[in-house]
């Protein structure tokens, strides 16, 4: 940590140091912060943009960015704010990280920050005609200036961008998000292929994708902001209508980042549960993203078979956790409930049956000639630009990152684990359709390890630690990522130490896999056929919920 | 189920009572019961999944809860070829003016089912700044179907009212057949 202060500090004179938490943090004014983000690519090789986080201090805005570095796996965050509420401009990254280019649109819906020479400055999540910015701590939430409007939104044809000149004298510039004489067809957002209210606007030339404008927030519920007006024990619940498909993933990591900064120590059994719920959870995603995807190409036997062994899954958590989906079952310090008796057998028994199926899996559809024309060099995602992007989870490992956060930054008991990291090198949507498959073994090889584990530890003991009845956090702030089913899942809380009871998050942000997902859409979709577009968005396999948040 | 099992149906039993208060012409009420039992038994969804709910409806559809015993198996795409729509999911406020168009594209008689908590009042996401509290502020609601998400089985036991519902109308006569275009959000159902 000391080495790479010494360094950045050499790149930027003007920067602050605070080594005091986990991460690195850097704070930069804006006017150097967008040479040093050149040079923290370039030269410190932080080549990945994990997480862009919106910020309202109170008195000043700002955004907080974590960056990693894909080859030595360090983390810092370096933190830009601005004091002018009125019109707050901050340097735009998205030349340097392409994935910023969504996240700044978010940040820009959330808090109204205007990032200087973002290519497309458009709300993201919220209509056009939205009045305020709502996660702006001074945020009008009275109805009357955001009613239920029930006239149709008029498209959005119009982008503008606020370009610097020479003498830093910042402008007004209008675009147009497609030309006057594109051909431009609408997916969405109620079609039954996007996989959820996802909308596109496509430009097409012939039959050939020339662009796909990705318009979100269908599904947009205000989660950030609901999450600041509750305790933390109430903030759980929300994580697990992000991505229903990795619920106890987002509850465990959101659990995992208050224990960080309470401070508590999780007993072992209680660590050893949440991760065999994970990769059950895991299983399952995987089993209804193979369904999904066969049956977007006219396979629809192979989707009753995907949803018959998700049933077995849905059994273990509905005997465990009282539901079969929404569990609730994790819990700051534990889980909320010992296992059932015949836990361990129902695992063995679900484990075996997936692990036979599989085969017949592979033999319905994997070798099929229609399914490989559709999907074998269709949809190309390259590492670097899967690394540009962000992109994490089974996409990722298809381009070839090692991204997997289970054995990247262990977390949990995963080090304790036998097990591989999937990767392969096509980065074309069977790749990433292989990728999952294999993972699925890989979670079977994981829950067999768990079982042994916990019959020889113990069938029965502690599975909730002693967790104070109001949870206090310290002043500060903290990162936390885990490896959900679709991409490293992260968890930004921050706290302003309030020692009255019931206390609230001053922010939390949830960053997603999928919305990082949803940024590469235009990019593996152009100049290939309309009808991939289909194959290609249900092999990147993204949830919208966990989009729009 | 049998009849009888419905113990707490009472506003659909005062409906009978109601509508048969005043006598059936046995001609118009044996056609008007050719044509409850055929409808009733042949309900085509309209896939309307936003978000968790969805995820449950297909395993509605599947092997194991099989909704095609209810003859409700044959989920459409489009509005204009569906009975009633399941509405499951958040309705966001820029989705709202997207479900009132795709209801309003629907052929009479259209019937909804408000499933999961979010439609029947907002939810969890009742204090957001921009979820709609309750679909029944845009749309008529026919079946509330509480949950988060509501079990396959309590989904079936919505398909079966929406069924009973069904069968006491009366088509030929028109006595309670409401031109359900011009409805308002402020003579909603208790």
């Amino acid at each position: 940590m000391a080495e790479l202060k010494e360094l950045i500090g050499k790149l930027c004179p003007t920067a602050q140091f605070d080594d005091s938490g986990e991460f690195l943090l850097v704070t930069v004014e804006d006017a150097h912060w967008h040479q040093l983000a050149c040079s923290l690519k370039t030269e410190l090789h932080f080549d990945q943009l994990m997480a862009l986080v919106g910020m309202d201090w109170g008195t000043t805005l700002g955004v907080v960015y974590y960056l990693t570095n894909t080859v030595t796996g360090d983390i810092i965050h370096v933190k830009v704010e601005t004091d002018d509420r009125e019109n707050p401009r901050i340097h735009s990254v998205s030349d340097i990280w392409a994935v910023a280019n969504y996240q700044e649109r978010e940040a820009y819906d959330f808090f109204g920050i205007i990032f200087i020479n973002h290519p497309d400055m458009r709300r993201f999540f919220l209509r056009n005609d939205w009045v305020g910015h709502p996660l702006r701590k001074d945020y009008d939430a009275s109805p009357e200036k955001n009613p239920i409007r029930l006239d149709d939104e008029t498209n959005e044809d119009y982008t503008c961008s606020y370009r610097e000149d020479e003498n830093g004298k910042v402008t007004k510039v209008d675009g147009k998000v497609f030309e006057d004489d594109e051909y431009v067809i609408n997916v969405g957002p109620q079609h039954p292929s996007t996989h959820g209210v996802m909308r596109y606007r496509v430009s097409l030339d012939g039959e050939m994708v020339k662009k796909v404008d990705v318009v979100s927030g269908y599904i947009h519920r205000g989660i950030e902001k609901m999450c600041e007006s509750l305790t933390y024990p109430q903030t759980l619940l929300y994580t697990e209508r992000m991505d229903y498909m990795a619920a106890h993933i987002n509850r465990h990591c959101l659990c995992l980042c208050i224990e960080k900064a309470l401070g508590i120590e999780v007993p072992r059994r209680a660590e050893l549960i949440r991760l065999m719920m994970d990769e059950l959870m895991r299983l399952s995603s995987h089993l209804l993203s193979y369904g999904c995807l066969t049956m977007d190409q006219g396979a629809t036997t192979a989707f009753f078979y995907g949803f018959r062994d998700r049933e077995l899954i849905y059994d273990i958590f509905d005997r465990t956790c009282g539901a079969r989906m929404s569990m609730s079952y994790a819990t700051i310090g534990g889980v909320v409930a010992d296992i059932h008796p015949d836990f361990i057998k129902d695992v063995r028994h679900a484990c075996d049956v997936i692990e036979k199926n599989m085969k017949e899996y592979h033999q319905l559809f994997t070798g099929n000639v229609i399914a490989r024309n559709r999907m074998v060099g269709v949809g190309v995602l390259s590492k670097e630009q899967a690394i540009d992007y962000a992109i994490t989870g089974p996409s990722g490992r298809a381009s070839g990152c090692h991204c997997d956060v289970r054995k990247t930054h262990p977390y949990s008991l995963y080090n304790e684990f036998d097990f591989d990291e999937v990767v392969r090198t096509e980065g074309d949507s069977m790749a990433r359709y292989m990728v999952r498959m294999d993972e699925m073994v890989q979670s079977i090889k994981i829950l067999r390890q768990a079982c042994d584990k916990l019959e020889q530890e113990g069938i029965e003991g502690e599975y909730i630690a002693k967790v104070p009845k109001m949870i206090k956090l310290p002043a500060g702030h903290w990162y936390q990522q885990v490896e959900a089913s679709r991409g490293t899942f992260g968890v930004y809380i921050e706290s302003d130490g309030d020692p009255k009871p019931f206390q609230k998050p001053t922010r939390m942000h949830f960053q997603s896999p999928c919305f990082n997902l949803i940024g590469v859409v235009d990019l593996t979709c152009r100049d290939n056929m309309i009808a991939d577009l289909i194959t290609i968005t249900a092999s990147i396999d993204f949830v919208i919920p966990d989009i729009d948040r | 189920m049998k009849h009888e099992d419905f113990k707490d149906n009472g506003y659909i039993e005062d409906l009978v009572a109601q509508l048969n208060g005043a006598g059936v012409n046995v001609i118009v009420g044996k056609a008007d019961q050719l044509m409850n039992w055929s409808r009733a038994n042949s309900l085509w969804p309209f896939c309307f999944g936003t978000s968790c709910c969805a995820i449950e409806f297909m395993c509605l559809g599947a092997a194991r809860y099989d909704m095609a015993r209810f003859g409700a198996e044959v989920a459409r795409n489009s509005p204009r070829q569906a009975d009633y729509i399941m509405c499951q999911g958040t309705i966001t406020y820029r989705m709202a003016p997207v479900l009132k168009r795709l209801y309003e594209q629907m052929a009479e008689p259209k019937y909804v089912i408000a499933c999961g908590a979010c439609t029947v009042s907002g939810g969890p996401f009742k204090n957001s700044y921009c979820v709609v509290k309750g679909i029944d502020e845009i749309i008529p609601v026919d079946v509330y179907l509480p949950g988060c998400p509501p079990r396959p089985e309590a989904m079936f036991y919505a398909l079966m009212q929406l069924q009973r519902k069904i069968k006491v109308t009366k088509f030929f006569g028109g006595a309670n057949r409401k031109e359900k275009l011009t409805y308002a959000p402020e003579n909603k159902a208790e």
